[in-house]
């Protein structure tokens, strides 16, 4: 996927982001605005598509719109809806979509460094530690860059996302029968679009084809939410048997 | 009220991820079997819940006009198409194929 056709807030693991190389120190400021505006707009709109799904999935439009202002990353939020949808405790459903989310401590570590933000500031900056960001404040070649790339591209994202959350549940509600218009596939749809950038080298693709039988073989024989829980441990295992071939 | 909890766990933990990120020493999570683990987890979440949500009906393995969706979406993606394209590609064939009566 190229740096326009990210899928939602905290979607692109592995993206190196809007700067492309690396200029020299003090990078102009309207240059940096307009990459992380690019971003941030493309991916903003995406929240359409959650908004749509989220309703499909029978979650309210107040739950919807609370899932983007306060989860903001957005395979954990088409991760929960689906889980609920599918009948899952909240329980094995939030487990789900917070194993999703991890990744964003690893942009964090990488950010924290970059950007050294003072520690009063760090809890508010946190909520907008996602791929995009990530990938554009990494791409800046100085602080300064990096601080203003990462400010604008969380703004921009932040409120597009939720703006376009919103009417996406209200267009979907105004709809009325989603099955009807296909609707149930955006969910799977977008999950492969985030899932195919990732399976780069044979450990990804096994790992993949693991948990897709983990995940359908399961499913009739454990209760909902925790088929998707027992396929995570793909991960480890694919690793587990790579480490004893060596 | 399943539901907010499920909103209410969830908002918590992955804020929490993302605070823990930025306050934790450098180093912590930087043992390259963690970083592995970290980037494998996605794949192996994303890799389940595409085939449920393709696949699943409750707790049954189903084959119905989503499958032919999801394949119009494979194709998209193998074609380069932006991601929206992807998603409605994905939607117009599933609605296409539940018209004609799959």
């Amino acid at each position: 996927m190229t740096r326009q056709d990210r899928p939602g807030p905290g979607d692109t693991p592995g993206g190196t982001g809007a700067g492309g190389a690396a200029e020299p120190a003090g990078r102009p400021r309207a240059q940096v605005v307009r990459d992380a505006l690019g971003v941030g707009v493309a991916v903003g709109l995406s929240g359409f598509a959650f908004g749509v799904t989220a309703a499909g999935s029978g979650v309210s439009a107040l739950q919807a719109c609370l899932l983007s202002l306060l989860v903001f990353t957005g395979a954990s939020q088409f991760a929960l809806v689906g889980a609920l949808a599918a009948g899952g405790n909240p329980f094995t459903a939030a487990a789900g979509a917070f194993f999703l989310g991890t990744r964003n401590a690893f942009y964090g570590l990488r950010l924290s460094q970059l950007l050294a933000l003072p520690r009063a500031v760090r809890p508010l900056a946190a909520h907008w530690v996602i791929d995009e960001t990530a990938a554009v404040a990494l791409a800046q070649p100085d602080r300064r860059s990096a601080r203003l790339g990462f400010t604008v591209t969380g703004l921009t994202l932040y409120v597009l996302w939720n703006l376009t959350t919103l009417l996406g549940v209200l267009g979907a509600e105004a709809i009325g029968d989603t099955a009807a218009w296909g609707l149930d596939a955006a969910g799977p749809a977008v999950f492969l679009a985030l899932l195919a950038p990732m399976l780069r080298t044979g450990t990804e693709r096994a790992v993949a084809v693991l948990a897709v039988v983990l995940g359908l073989g399961l499913l009739p024989v454990l209760p909902a939410g925790l088929p998707v829980l027992v396929a995570a441990l793909a991960a480890p295992a694919i690793l587990w048997l790579k480490g004893r071939r060596k | 009220m399943n539901v907010w909890l499920a909103i209410a766990l969830t908002a918590a933990g992955c804020y929490a991820v993302k605070l823990a990120g930025l306050l934790v020493p450098a180093g912590a999570l930087e043992r390259p079997l963690v970083r592995r683990l970290a980037g494998l987890l996605p794949v192996a979440l994303l890799a389940a819940l595409t085939a449920q949500q393709t696949f699943g009906a409750g707790q049954q393995v189903v084959l119905d006009a989503r499958a032919a969706g999801l394949a119009a979406a494979g194709i998209a993606l193998l074609l380069r198409a932006p991601f929206l394209l992807v998603v409605g590609a994905a939607v117009a064939v599933t609605a296409g194929v539940r018209a004609l009566g799959g």
